[in-house]
């Protein structure tokens, strides 16, 4: 196995952007979503753990070709923004962004519905009565109780989007420094049979991925938070 | 505006599943003690909810005194209102300490509107010795305790107690009751206490709203609601009252002196380091006999000169018999109809009431 080129460390890059930024995103997307879910009593609750869940049983290929449909130049939010005179989004870092934040949005929803079902109304209730309004109890109560919860979703969701590969070969393709992932690239190396490059790759994401797991595992077991 | 004044208005119906209904159109008294009192699922901590804004319903209106809490299009949500909330158990922060927890509201009350403060209600509740531990390190009876104290600490202008000692065992709870009484005494705070023991509301209440199926049957004061022959307080545990009076610090072979000499009892005492001094006893009517002359060789203490005021013989083999005392108070004397013709009592007769020390164990 050979030293990292500056191909690997532009795909590393972009990998380690594309994973922080979906992160990032997620734990506020996911937290009134998943707060929702925990303890809305309203029939539609079904309907969003439904969707919620579809990327954890959808080809990634079915989303990539959706996205694409949608992010593209002729697609409702592509051909919108291009009346904007902004860029579309297929075959860009912003496009798959969009598209990791969808595919992980299961493993961030997930263990927060479970943390936050766990804590229950009550503590919450009790706050409101103290006088704390929402992002006060947000803030002093749900998060330091449910710290667990957002941990695991956090690391879940880092390592899913670190797995990503379908969705982002259909909808970005592999553009070096903009949507070349370290997947892609691995993709591209095993194609040009160029097997040294693409063991090295594959053997620091089996590594990464292995502690990661490991990692959160230890805590499910620390914090009784369960999981996807 | 004076406290006595305080109203609480509601009106509301709440639809909870396909069976249950509440539905409220009353203007509630809001002083003293009121306490919420029917049997389990007939509304009362769904009425305590709507109240506290935890339940939303559409075109409910809440007022409480000139504020408005829910009416239209307006919705003052609960960490606005400056209620104190006690639950059965489990509300306190488990990430925080007592300290924390009690300076939870504390700290977030605006400083003008702080009446009550850390020493004075850590002391009426008896936790100054707690603070710094972790919540898992309490008992039962101290986190309510806590609970209480928190509630308190936002100065709140209504607190609403929901069945704060269900959960708790008997001997707890006796130790808790004085704590309570005194803390609706002292705090001056209105309290509206969800409670289905007669006991509690007995010892606690000042009126008392009585529900039923999701419905507000009726609005009484404690002493009214007691006089009625068939009052819902005597559902469970048969016929009761309450005698309020002066409780003497004289300290005679553990018995301490309650009530004015017309009219005086010897209690027992069973905590000698209470010291309060007005209380209430709560008996039974079937605690109550009846005699026509002063007993002289009897086991029991207490006697008292009443005069018969009615009778109520429904009750087939037993009757119960509605005495009033030398100082007004009224006394419930549980006898069999056999008694009643044999002793030829009728209103008007006067008699003397013979109840035993042990039905006075506050």
């Amino acid at each position: 196995m050979g030293a990292l080129g500056p191909a690997e460390w532009q795909a590393i890059d972009v990998t380690v952007r594309l994973c922080l930024y979906t992160t990032l995103i997620l734990m506020l997307l996911a937290t009134p979503i998943a707060w929702w879910l925990a303890h809305s009593r309203s029939r539609f609750k079904v309907v969003v753990q439904s969707v919620v869940a579809l990327p954890l049983v959808l080809p990634p290929t079915v989303l990539g070709f959706y996205l694409l449909i949608a992010l593209g130049p002729r697609g409702l939010i592509g051909g919108s923004l291009e009346q904007l005179g902004l860029n579309h989004l297929a075959f860009s870092f912003e496009g798959i962004l969009i598209a990791s934040v969808i595919y992980s949005l299961p493993f961030a929803v997930q263990p927060l519905t479970e943390a936050f079902r766990n804590i229950g109304r009550r503590p919450v209730e009790v706050a409101s009565s103290l006088g704390a309004g929402a992002l006060d109890r947000f803030r002093t109560v749900i998060f330091p109780l449910s710290r667990g919860g957002y941990i695991v979703a956090a690391t879940l969701t880092f390592a899913h989007t670190l797995g990503e590969f379908g969705v982002i070969l259909m909808l970005g393709g592999s553009i070096p420094g903009e949507t070349r992932v370290l997947s892609v690239l691995i993709y591209d190396h095993a194609e040009a049979m160029n097997y040294e490059a693409a063991h090295s790759l594959s053997l620091m994401i089996l590594v990464f991925a292995f502690f990661t797991l490991f990692a959160v595992y230890s805590m499910n077991r620390r914090f009784g938070v369960s999981r996807v | 505006m004076s406290e006595q004044d305080l109203t609480l208005r509601i009106r509301a119906n709440l639809r909870l599943g396909s069976d249950f209904e509440l539905a409220v159109d009353h203007e509630l008294p809001v002083s003293g003690v009121t306490a919420l009192f029917g049997r389990s699922g007939c509304g009362k901590t769904s009425l305590l909810r709507l109240i506290a804004g935890l339940e939303r319903v559409r075109d409910a209106e809440i007022r409480f005194g000139d504020q408005v809490w829910q009416q239209d299009g307006n919705f003052q949500p609960l960490h606005k209102r400056r209620i104190g909330l006690v639950f059965q158990e489990h509300s306190l922060l488990p990430h925080l300490s007592v300290r924390q927890n009690l300076l939870y509201g504390y700290q977030r009350t605006p400083t003008g509107l702080k009446r009550l403060h850390p020493p004075e209600v850590t002391a009426m509740l008896g936790i100054d010795d707690l603070m710094d531990r972790r919540i898992d390190q309490l008992s039962g009876g101290q986190r309510q305790r806590v609970s209480l104290g928190r509630a308190l600490l936002i100065s709140p202008q209504l607190l609403l107690l929901d069945e704060p000692m269900a959960a708790l065992d008997k001997e707890t709870k006796r130790d808790l009751m004085p704590f309570l009484e005194r803390m609706a005494v002292e705090s001056k705070v209105p309290i509206i206490m969800v409670s289905h023991s007669p006991t509690e509301v007995g010892r606690l209440a000042d009126q008392v709203i009585f529900m039923e199926d999701g419905r507000i049957n009726r609005i009484d004061s404690l002493r009214d609601s007691l006089a009625k022959p068939d009052s819902p307080l005597f559902n469970f545990a048969g016929a009761a009252f309450i005698l309020e009076g002066e409780l003497g610090q004289t300290n005679i072979d553990g018995f301490r002196p309650f009530g004015p000499p017309e009219a005086r009892l010897w209690v027992p005492l069973f905590d000698a380091s209470d010291h309060s001094t007005s209380t209430r006893l709560r008996i039974q009517a079937k605690d109550v006999s009846l005699s026509l002359v002063e007993q002289q060789h009897i086991s029991i203490q207490n006697q008292l000169p009443v005069t018969i005021e009615r009778i109520d013989s429904s009750g087939g083999y037993s009757a119960v018999v509605a005495c009033r005392t030398g100082d007004g108070q009224l006394i419930l004397a549980e006898v069999t109809s056999r008694a009643v013709r044999q002793l030829q009592l009728e209103p008007g007769k006067a008699a003397y009431a013979l109840i035993k020390s042990m039905a006075l164990l506050p």
